[in-house]
């Protein structure tokens, strides 16, 4: 029984963590089209932002509590800047190439983002423990767990639920789905195609910079965490369909319990499970479980 | 649309297959001796390992020019010829290509460095093919000479393997635990990890059988995120968990770790831990056996060439040596030594001299006693952290050490034949 609810709770939360560093690639391919390797530069700039503010923070004196209001602050501002710039000064100059020169593009661009983080914070690791300790640990059948990572939950919970209600209960939702659907009827119909492509582009860089700001005080935040992001990332997305909020989270749930299911049943597939459950996915769903459906053109 | 997403995931993978960063090529002269310094630049290995290493390559190496080391090590050059020194990044997907490029290309007459397991283990046979001199600084994988290059005559390594960590290890668990029941670990899945917790338990079952293995823990390098296996370890409530994480990985599991209440329900054991202490301080818990892969670090002898390099170190980089930092030395004193010795800066005068060379470092002692004189065995200390808040730092306590022969297989013997054969020949002070 305990297994079964440790199984459950870490899946959970490895889910979570998941669904946070991987929605803002579906985000953008859903809408854009473009499989946005920079992510993991996102991922790395909110991680880093969020654990030198944390640090900063903490350091001069402040309370660990409010320390809180950094994580979001740092994702918001971090992804904000960097998303505007990489859309207006770079993509912009490249919507309507091939999807596979899209991908080198972005990947230019992750390189750029890597040593743009190296040459502003160096190569030290930092280390933002404060708040994932703040409010201490709650015991599952005898396995203590933090209370931030139920925190981590609920934001995931939280961000999947917005994005929902944005995109099928708001008019700039419904427009957005049209402009997936099929951008040139969108832009003969009047709807700002550029500026959805801004914004969205810019949404799914500070979602991005949410799922490394958020993961920041759990971890050393270091060059290189970027790499690592992209690769989970890209195996969330594509269990799930790409381009489809439901399947990151779908996607991030299969592999987060996979993970956890191998881990404490038999560890040493745990590196194995995530691209054998990947696997067989595709194998049964090619285009993934909630592959956006394309329509023919004549 | 299949084709497009198989040319996607294509480029995708190709753009994520990495560059390495080269620094620039000097040209050499006939009164220089070009050594390629291989250490992490970039990556989660570069700021607890990588830069470390790197920057005690440029203390020791100017020194070396200048002539200003303390004896025996106080005559300038190596060979009389002024070092240059060539540095790429180790966090590469190609390092058999970036290896060859120093050899072929920069025309190097020594390669040191190398701190993860898996660059060794294919940088190996390289280094034999090519006829390169090669000195391996860090990874500790037993691997490289008992099954990769069983016959060397280019490479070498510098510090003891990973048998001498985890069979001290298990040595002071014991000692200090005498009541051990269950063991269990968390190392990542590659050989350095491996071969670590083979060691440590094949040790504990060879020296006390009583004891039971109950969870075993393997997760991908460079995870960062370890929730389900710290959840097992805390399940299975072992009386000692053992831990070879190194760089970032370690730092994370001792955040996620400590936060959780590990470090309290089991004894932890961290061989390679010694680089946590000045970035996490108090986050360590006290009573955490700390590990530094040898006499490094919080371990370092009290000796004239080790108080030199500290205070080297310190004096230009603001902080104390960490363990890689001492290993990248070792492996330069090797090359000055085994120079010192020929008298000579020809690669091949230098190799001869090395083989079974006994010499002085930063570490103490280290004799090229094993694998036909091309492997180091040196002995290793470990002790238990404990923080002290008024200072602000970190130090080790109840400290025990280890002599070489106690931690080491003798010539001619695999580790894993000697941890099995109940550690014929070990001789234990």
């Amino acid at each position: 029984m305990q297994t079964a609810v440790a199984i459950s709770v870490d899946g959970l939360g490895f889910a979570a963590w998941l669904f946070l560093s991987s929605v803002g690639l579906t985000l953008i391919y859903g809408v854009m089209r473009i499989l946005n390797i920079a992510h993991g530069g996102f991922y790395a700039l909110g991680a880093y932002s969020s654990a030198w503010a944390i640090g900063l923070f903490v350091n001069s004196g402040g309370a660990v509590v409010y320390s809180f209001l950094l994580i979001p602050l740092a994702a918001l501002l971090a992804g904000a800047i960097a998303g505007l710039l990489v859309e207006r000064g770079i993509l912009r100059y490249m919507y309507g190439r091939d999807e596979v020169l899209m991908v080198l593009v972005t990947y230019a661009i992750f390189l750029i983002l890597e040593d743009a983080t190296k040459l502003i914070w160096g190569t030290e690791s930092y280390v933002a423990w404060q708040p994932a300790f703040h409010f201490g640990t709650i015991n599952v059948m005898d396995i203590p767990y933090t209370v931030y990572k139920f925190i981590i939950m609920a934001v995931a919970l939280a961000v999947g639920a917005a994005l929902f209600l944005v995109l099928n209960k708001t008019r700039v939702g419904k427009l957005l789905l049209v402009v997936i659907e099929d951008r040139e009827i969108s832009g003969a119909l009047g709807i700002n195609v550029t500026l959805f492509f801004t914004v969205t582009f810019v949404v799914g860089a500070i979602l991005g910079a949410l799922g490394g700001a958020i993961s920041a005080p759990e971890i050393s935040v270091l060059p290189g965490i970027g790499a690592e992001i992209i690769v989970l990332s890209f195996a969330v997305i594509v269990i799930g369909g790409m381009g489809s909020i439901g399947g990151a989270m779908l996607g991030a749930l299969i592999v987060g319990f996979a993970r956890a299911l191998s881990v404490h049943l038999y560890p040493p597939a745990e590196l194995f499970s995530i691209y054998l459950v990947m696997a067989a996915v595709l194998a049964v769903k090619p285009y993934g479980l909630f592959a956006l459906a394309e329509s023919r053109k004549i | 649309m299949k084709t497009k997403y198989s040319l996607m995931a294509s480029a995708a993978l190709s753009a994520l297959v990495g560059t390495s960063a080269f620094a620039p090529a000097v040209q050499a002269d006939d009164a220089t001796f070009k050594i390629g310094v291989v250490t992490f630049l970039s990556g989660g290995a570069s700021g607890p390992f990588g830069i470390p290493g790197r920057n005690a390559a440029e203390v020791v190496i100017e020194a070396i020019n200048a002539g200003t080391m303390p004896a025996p090590y106080d005559t300038a050059g190596i060979g009389g010829a002024m070092i240059e020194q060539v540095v790429i990044d180790e966090n590469s997907k190609q390092k058999v290509a970036d290896y060859q490029k120093l050899v072929d290309k920069d025309e190097v007459d020594a390669v040191v460095g190398y701190a993860s397991s898996g660059s060794c283990k294919a940088i190996a046979p390289e280094a034999e093919k090519l006829k390169q001199l090669t000195v391996f600084a860090i990874c500790g994988t037993p691997q490289i000479f008992e099954e990769i290059v069983t016959e060397p005559e280019y490479l070498f390594r510098s510090m003891s393997h990973a048998t001498m960590d985890n069979v001290g290890a298990a040595r002071y668990v014991l000692d200090t635990t005498p009541e051990l029941k269950t063991i269990g670990g968390i190392n990542q899945n590659y050989a350095w990890g491996q071969d670590s917790w083979r060691d440590f338990s094949e040790t504990i079952a060879a020296l006390k059988s009583s004891v039971e293995v109950d969870s075993e823990q393997f997760p991908k390098i460079f995870a960062g995120q370890y929730g389900s296996e710290i959840s097992a370890l805390l399940s299975a409530k072992v009386d000692v968990v053992h831990s070879s994480f190194w760089g970032g990985d370690l730092e994370a599991m001792i955040i996620q770790g400590a936060g959780r209440g590990l470090f309290d329900r089991s004894q932890m054991v961290l061989t390679s831990s010694d680089t946590a202490i000045p970035r996490l301080g108090a986050q360590i818990p006290n009573g955490t056996i700390i590990g530094a892969r040898g006499f490094n670090g919080p371990y370092a002898p009290d000796t004239e060439l080790a108080n030199w390099f500290e205070q080297a170190y310190f004096d230009r980089f603001g902080v104390a040596p960490v363990s890689p930092s001492y290993q990248m030395a070792q492996s330069i004193m090797a090359l000055k030594a085994a120079a010192d010795k020929a008298q000579s800066s020809d690669p091949d005068a230098i190799r001869a001299a090395l083989a079974g060379l006994t010499f002085e470092s930063a570490s103490g002692e280290v004799s090229m006693s094993l694998s036909d004189g091309h492997q180091a065995a040196t002995g290793i200390a470990y002790g238990t952290y404990e923080f002290d808040a008024s200072t602000g730092k970190g130090s080790v306590k109840n400290v025990r050490s280890y002599a070489a022969g106690c931690v080491n297989p003798p010539v001619g013997v695999t580790s894993g034949e000697w941890i099995k054969g109940g550690f014929d020949g070990a001789t234990c002070e």
